[in-house]
């Protein structure tokens, strides 16, 4: 029997043997054990090195607020640090290690900094790591973030899953003590749909840590007898291990389920954690109550605990912490305590109780109206001094100690919305107060009601209350018959006698004179406390020191401790994951893949693929032999000019516009006039946002009197038919239009080259004439390909050429495709990716991306008279403000290298041929540039002050960042066919 | 946040895009007196108030109708929700 701390009974499974590893060592437990009860049960009591001093410390508390027991938890790319020994669940297999110490938690190289505790007080960083400035960055941060940190991670990928997942529900019920069991079987007797949602692996609460009877049974039987029923309802859900981390918005909760941390492995698909998003129409907050401490000098002692630890130790998981223990209290609970280990058979050498009228217990040395003053023992309690009322100083042997300074009620919850909790004098603490979230109610220990009885009656009323509201009439179970004890403390604090260190915050070592130092600086509001001192701080948020360090700052200031306040209280209540944030939206599944009607076709020709927005679009089509994407390119350019090739060009918006109102429609969303088109013509269209800077451009189609097809870029699709629905909805309502995004509905190919139309009437159905009389440059129309398929053909040319875009319905995209280019075969034609589009528009002169920057007006782009003067549209009025149409303003222009063999750098800047070059000085900058296989040279396009002016100047293209100057002379941004006889022909 | 759609009933606030004041319905007429002064203030001008607020919220994963929502801006309770379209037709936009 190795673990010498196992006393009797507890709500552990003792035929079992779970085998469990820490720094290296192997120890035995039971499933139902925790990590910190079975090394409790192995006389461990040495679990990490402090934050900042590297002090010993050991477990202090028995739940989720513990500050000293985290350990890295599993090796390899599960390893998770800074995981609280209090909440892990023990599984065979389970390797933990310490944290923060070098080499061994024993033996701790940077324990030295104990020995310049006096240096390192509140603010020390922000005095002393101040100059130079440039030495924080690369030294002091980095040596500070080696020595004083938590854990480390494994840098791995994290190989689990993790979900999210959405819960409805009438009534939330938040803890399964006493009062939440009591609120889920009110709600689920009535038959509501309730869930019920324990941080902890058992239900019960605290019932599970106590000797009470309850209802003539013990406290977990009753607990169990209560789950059986809630377990046979099917309206009541049930979750464990389940933490409620915040409470939003309209009754929306939200909750991580920790599905497999208590496996070694997670189950073959099964999650790691799910994160929950619970909608509510009612809560009830039963999170119970949280001890709070009494610091004294050296109370951070491996040994030292919580008083209500100690007895869930004792009675939950049969453990003592050590063979002789001690109680420290201002309050009858700390006497139960030394009751319950008196009755496990436990040694309790004495309470110190601070009250000295404190009553007497049976068995056991009570030394009223005495003080704890200091302790002993370097890697664990050894014996506490005590000072007696009458003054006498003695110690006393103990290897831990159970401290009580009265319990604060886990208020969290109702103060994620703002609400500010209010004080309570009978049990000296905060209690929800203020304004709850909506729907909000509090039970129980939660809302101050520290008994038994008190809490199963409040859960009860609470569950009543609620559901009344939801019109659904319940009736309270009856109550069983609980303990309902008297509150009886004293506010006691911290120990004012002593030189040493009183620590209030043991996760961030703050100790009492931190507090004093900081009230000393004037840092005296809590939040400025909080930040100054790091009080507070951290993965357990002060849940054990934050009254603590208000209570010194009360008394130091002279105010009350309601007066001096509470620090705001957010979301998480505790750690999460961020997988479990990220749930499933990582790696490529971090957003959607959108694939064109081609992309299967493009993946056979052995594509490259580029990500725009959310689709794959092909980059370029490689052929055997071309090692270099620009012979891929340059081919792919060359053979469209010579003759034809085609490119996908689906991922534009498409939006169908109908309605008798369509075109009056139109014209108030593009700048230029609509309203004259006539039907089977297509028009250029740019669209303004309503400060008069142009934001989109694409084409409206005329298919019918009262049917258009408008085109957005890939880009900018969601935002305009957003900003479309917007005018037809709220500023134009009678408007008689309708709108559609059919982006995804249409799959559409550019054909485009001097053999475009010789290749499409191989496709087009016999009876549409494509001759140039018939189908114009700009005409569009609904045709049959293929023998009856619907398709429409549109007249348009963004690569400068003869150019058709043909649609057809999605589904017939991969078949379109394949057609096309079967047709093409004798023509040689190429399909051809998004690298040589931009390659030909630019060669083209026209406006992308790239120019539609949000500074560019329609003047700049050259397109000043498109501007309609005749008629409202969005953006007209703002777009006449005098500086958008400054003369010299800049304008697009095209530039030309003056060495062919010179490469012209896209975003460089624009200087005169001679003179300095400074941000005076700047003429412009390049906004796309380009190799063009036609011309032979690097070209591109700019923004040029005074733009048409210049033509023939040659200037300066420079680009200090990689030391680029190049000489280019300024042309017409058509560097190809500017007269437009390809594209008309 | 849930969003009581007039036409669908609740529905997760992450279904929408938010645009801002609902004063954007009431775009000035472009031949109007100062019609530049107008649309500036239009434009860049908006109140923001610590309380009841009338904003612009888009059903974008929905059904894509624009609603007016009044929503308290200190503790997001929504009070009110309409169509926009129904709002901007009481509040004289027509053709």
């Amino acid at each position: 029997m190795t673990q010498k701390n196992r006393v009797n009974g507890g709500l552990i499974d003792r035929s079992s043997r779970v085998n469990f590893q820490f720094d290296g060592k192997t120890y035995q437990g039971h499933k139902g054990d925790t990590l910190a009860s079975a090394l409790l049960a192995n006389d461990v009591r040495l679990m990490g090195r402090s934050f900042k001093y590297h002090r010993p410390r050991g477990v202090m508390t028995a739940g989720s607020e513990e500050p000293n027991a985290l350990m890295k938890l599993r090796t390899g790319a599960r390893q998770e640090p800074n995981s609280r020994a209090t909440v892990t669940e023990l599984f065979d297999g389970l390797e933990a290690r310490s944290q923060n110490r070098f080499p061994s938690l024993k033996f701790d190289f940077m324990g030295i900094n104990d020995r310049f505790s006096n240096f390192l007080t509140a603010g020390f960083y922000y005095k002393t790591f101040m100059w130079p400035r440039a030495f924080w960055e690369k030294l002091y941060e980095p040596v500070i973030r080696k020595a004083a940190g938590l854990g480390s991670i494994s840098f791995e990928d994290d190989p689990d899953s993790y979900d999210k997942g959405f819960l409805h529900c009438d009534l939330l019920v938040v803890g399964s003590g006493p009062a939440g069991l009591m609120a889920a079987l009110t709600g689920g007797r009535a038959g509501a749909r309730v869930i019920l949602a324990e941080e902890d692996f058992i239900t019960g609460g605290r019932l599970n840590a106590e000797t009470h009877a309850v209802g003539g049974m013990s406290g977990s039987d009753w607990a169990r007898s209560v789950m059986a029923e809630l377990e046979s309802l099917e309206n009541v859900r049930i979750l464990t291990r389940t933490t409620v981390i915040g409470a939003f918005d309209h009754g929306i909760y939200g909750a991580v389920e920790r599905v497999s941390d208590h496996l070694l492995v997670p189950e073959s698909g099964k999650p790691r954690q799910t994160l929950w998003r619970i909608y509510s129409k009612r809560a009830v907050l039963a999170a119970g109550a949280t001890e709070r401490p009494i610091a004294f000098e050296n109370n951070d002692r491996p040994g030292v605990m919580m008083a209500g630890a100690v007895r869930a130790y004792v009675n939950r998981w049969a453990v003592t912490p050590h063979q002789q223990v001690a109680v420290f209290t201002n309050n009858d609970d700390g006497h139960r305590t030394a009751a319950d280990l008196i009755a496990k058979g436990v040694d309790v050498t004495g309470v110190i109780d601070v009250r000295p009228d404190a009553p007497s217990l049976v068995g056991i040395e009570v030394f009223a109206g005495a003080h704890v003053v200091n302790s002993k023992g370097l890697l664990g309690l050894k014996s506490v001094q005590i000072r007696l009322a009458n003054g006498e100083i003695r110690d006393l042997t103990c290897g831990a100690l159970g401290v009580s300074g009265g319990w604060n009620p886990n208020v969290h919850l109702t103060c994620h919305q703002r609400g500010r909790p209010v004080w309570n004098d009978t049990i000296a603490a905060f209690v929800p107060g203020g304004e709850m979230p909506v729907g909000l109610t509090v039970a129980g220990a939660a809302n101050g009601h520290l008994s038994t009885a008190q809490a199963l009656q409040t859960g009860a009323d609470a569950a009543v209350r609620a559901l009344k509201g939801l019109g659904v009439s319940a009736a309270a179970p009856d109550l069983p018959e609980a303990e309902d004890a008297p509150i009886s403390l004293t506010p006691f604090w911290y120990v004012k006698e002593g030189k040493g260190r009183a620590w209030i915050d043991q996760q961030n070592d703050v100790t009492v004179k931190d507090i004093k130092l900081a009230h000393q600086e004037n840092f005296r509001s809590v939040e400025h406390l909080k930040r100054y001192t790091t009080l507070g701080m951290a993965t357990d948020q002060g849940k054990t020191s934050n009254m603590g360090g208000l209570a010194v700052m009360a008394e130091l200031t002279g105010k009350s401790i309601p007066e001096t306040g509470t620090t705001i209280f957010r979301p998480p209540y505790t750690p999460v994951a961020m997988g479990a944030l990220a749930g499933r939206s990582i790696g490529k599944d971090f957003h959607p893949t959108r694939e064109t009607p081609s992309h299967k076709w493009a993946v056979e020709q052995g594509a490259e693929f580029v990500e725009a927005g959310n689709w794959l679009r092909a980059q370029w089509f490689p052929q055997p032999g071309e090692t270099h994407w620009r012979q891929s390119v340059d081919r792919e350019v060359l053979q469209t000019r010579k003759s034809v090739g085609i490119c996908d060009v689906t991922t534009l918006g498409k939006i169908d516009v109908q309605g008798a109102d369509a075109a009056e429609f139109l014209n108030k969303i593009y700048a230029n006039g609509f309203a004259k088109l006539p039907v089977g013509k297509v028009r250029y269209g740019l669209m303004l946002r309503e400060d008069g800077i142009a934001y989109d451009d694409g084409t409206a189609a005329r298919l019918a009197e009262d049917h258009f097809v408008v085109t957005t870029t890939t880009a900018n699709a969601v935002l305009v038919y957003r900003n479309m629905e917007f005018a037809r909805q709220c500023l134009w309502p009678d408007l008689d239009v309708q709108l559609i995004s059919t982006t995804e509905a249409w799959a559409q190919y550019a054909v485009a080259g001097p053999n475009a139309r010789k290749l499409l009437q191989k496709v087009v159905d016999p009876e549409f004439d494509l001759s140039n009389d018939a189908f114009p440059f700009m005409a569009c129309g609904e045709i049959t390909v293929c023998g009856g398929l619907q398709a429409r053909l549109f007249r348009i040319s963004f690569s400068g050429e003869l150019a058709y875009e043909i649609a057809v319905p999605t589904r017939y995209g991969d078949a379109m495709i394949r057609a096309l280019m079967e047709a093409g075969e004798e023509f040689d034609a190429v399909p051809y990716g998004t690298e040589a589009l931009g390659v030909m528009r630019i060669e083209k002169g026209h406006a992308a991306g790239n120019e539609l920057n949000g500074t560019t007006t329609a003047l700049k782009l050259g397109l000043g008279r498109m501007v309609s003067k005749k008629k409202d549209c969005i953006g007209n009025v703002l777009s006449e403000r005098e500086g958008l149409n400054a003369t010299g303003a800049l304008r697009l222009v095209g530039l030309r290298p003056v060495d062919s063999k010179d490469v012209i750098p896209a975003g460089a800047h624009l200087m005169n041929a001679d003179g300095s070059v400074s941000a005076k000085t700047d003429l412009g900058y390049v906004t796309s540039a380009a190799y063009s296989p036609i011309l032979g040279c690097s070209i591109a396009l700019a923004f040029l002050k005074g733009g048409g002016d210049r033509m023939g100047d040659v200037l300066r293209v420079i680009n200090p960042l990689e030391g680029q100057e190049v000489r280019a002379e300024v042309v017409s941004a058509h560097f190809v066919d500017p007269e437009g006889e390809r594209l008309r022909a | 946040m849930i969003i009581n759609h007039p036409l669908l009933g609740p529905r997760d606030a992450q279904e929408f895009t938010y645009l801002g004041d609902a004063s954007l319905i009431h775009r000035p007429d472009w031949q109007g007196e100062d019609a530049s002064g107008q649309f500036h203030d239009y434009l860049y001008l908006r109140d923001n108030p610590a309380g009841q607020h009338r904003e612009l919220w888009f059903h974008e994963v929905g059904d894509r109708s624009w609603l007016v929502v009044t929503r308290n801006t200190l503790t997001h309770e929504i009070s009110n929700v309409e169509l926009a379209r129904d709002v901007a037709r009481r509040e004289g936009r027509g053709k």
